[in-house]
């Protein structure tokens, strides 16, 4: 776990320190690689190729929103966060959380109806989507193991691999 | 849970018997209500555009339920070309409480529709209506469940649920009972957590919340993505209201969804014949074995006369 934080601790201090200073160099900055590691259980940690990324979206708020001082992509986001207003943090877990449907979560949305954002989804949730959604768009592999190795949990909770359920006479038969 | 055993379920149809016998109105009464839903219900919102198809959920429901394993792994994408009964696609069965389907749309850009279902927990369930020993729940948390150790057996629920979502143990000889998804009610819901299924999700398909919450956030999906979704929310008005309801950006028809139920619940269709019912079994019999009495004592007295006159 503090290896991890350092990890993205590191990342964040990188990003922001290039945030600093806007605009220079942005789509070749940023960490290299990320190791998207903190939800691993039933498959293994993603390394991230963070260099090629920045290559192919070629702008930082494609994946980053309005966080790193650019202008958002989406036309609504830009009514509230304009270019030049970059954020504290740009880690995906610190906006999206982790814990989506906890209840003391879910309860601190609830207090705040006025929150516009309440209905962002979850770190798991965010990383699929967006990643998932442009690999879909743009022709990226989109299998779950294209991106993540199963683990022996992840095996066992798909019965697949030596857990996959012996073939019967039924199967296949139609 | 009111433990429901056959003596209870016996002294409450007697004791309702002798109510109805003792004030005939005391059941339009108690019939007439419309319930609505509990105000605070949970529910889950379905957003069908975000569902790539990976059965997540099947899996995570199988665990949590600890069902038996299944007949292919989870990760085994060639269920979405089986074809059953019919030309059925697959259906929730005794082994699966929450099944995914693949609909080809034609037209539809980006592939195809993805459709995970289950139980959607009706705020006024069918299955609950029909269930002649009160095996079903609707629970202030919005699971419908029920107590397997009272089921009969019978089947009633399967024909009377709209959705065709109650499955049966085909496969026990001794005691075949009702199978079907309880929104994961013992093991999470009623501690204030999701479902399995929904927190299994990598899409974050699925929504858990409030209902009354969910509908707005529907809605608000809808208004802030002009042209996407379809300006309709499944399960909002749908036979009274669904715990759990959908988004979709092609016309809900198209990927297996009755669009002809009506916003009614079920029991409105049945609510005014069956507060008849017990009229018509305990005040017919007098009234008819009176009727029955009088004419034929007319007849008997007649009867009498004329032999009485014949005598004299």
């Amino acid at each position: 776990m503090g290896g991890r934080t350092k990890k993205l601790l590191g990342v964040a201090i990188v990003v922001a320190a290039l945030g600093a200073a806007p605009h220079a160099g942005l789509a070749a900055g940023g960490p290299a690689t990320v190791e998207l590691d903190s939800l691993s259980k039933l498959f293994g940690s993603v390394p991230f190729d963070h260099a090629k990324h920045t290559g192919l979206a070629g702008n930082c708020a494609e994946c980053h929103h309005h966080t790193l001082g650019e202008a958002p992509v989406k036309e609504n986001c830009g009514r509230c966060h304009k270019a030049n207003q970059p954020a504290k943090t740009v880690a995906c877990r610190q906006c999206h959380p982790a814990e989506r449907f906890e209840a003391g979560y879910m309860a601190s949305v609830a207090a705040n109806p006025m929150l516009y954002h309440n209905g962002k989804p979850g770190l798991k949730g965010a990383y699929h989507q967006k990643c998932l959604g442009c690999h879909q768009a743009m022709g990226g592999p989109t299998g779950c193991e294209d991106c993540h190795t199963m683990t022996d949990k992840g095996e066992a909770f798909y019965r697949t691999g030596k857990y996959a359920p012996a073939p019967t006479a039924h199967q296949g038969g139609h | 849970m009111k433990k429901i055993d056959r003596r209870n379920f016996l002294k409450g149809g007697l004791a309702g018997g002798a109510a109805v016998a003792a004030t005939g109105t005391a059941a339009t009464a108690k019939g007439a209500g419309t319930f609505g839903g509990y105000p605070d219900s949970m529910g889950v919102l379905v957003d069908l555009t975000k569902c790539v198809g990976c059965r997540t959920c099947e899996a995570a429901c199988n665990k949590e339920q600890g069902l038996p394993a299944p007949e292919k792994p989870f990760n085994d994408t060639s269920v979405f070309d089986e074809i059953h009964e019919g030309g059925q696609k697959r259906r929730t069965t005794e082994k699966a409480y929450t099944v995914v389907n693949r609909y080809d749309v034609e037209g539809r850009e980006g592939g195809p529709v993805f459709r995970k279902f289950q139980c959607n927990h009706c705020q006024e369930p069918a299955c609950l209506t029909s269930c002649f020993v009160n095996a079903y729940k609707k629970t202030p948390e919005g699971a419908v469940i029920y107590n397997p150790k009272v089921c009969v057996g019978c089947r009633t629920c399967m024909i009377a649920c709209p959705f065709y979502v109650p499955a049966y143990s085909y496969s026990s000889a001794i005691n075949p009972v009702v199978k079907k998804c309880i929104m994961c009610y013992d093991t999470r819901l009623k501690f204030g957590r999701p479902p399995a299924c929904v927190e299994a999700c990598p899409q974050e398909v699925m929504v858990f919340g409030k209902r009354t919450d969910l509908i707005k956030l529907g809605h608000q999906r809808i208004k802030e993505n002009p042209g996407k979704y379809v300006d309709h929310i499944y399960g909002e008005t749908e036979v009274g209201g669904t715990s759990w309801m959908y988004l979709s950006d092609v016309p809900f028809d198209k990927v297996g969804f009755d669009t002809s139920l009506g916003n009614q619940p079920i029991i409105s269709y049945v609510k005014e014949f069956l507060t008849v019912v017990p009229m018509v079994l305990t005040i017919w019999p007098a009234l008819f074995t009176g009727f029955h009495l009088l004419s034929n004592r007319k007849e008997a007295l007649k009867k009498e006369k004329e032999t009485k006159g014949q005598e004299v």
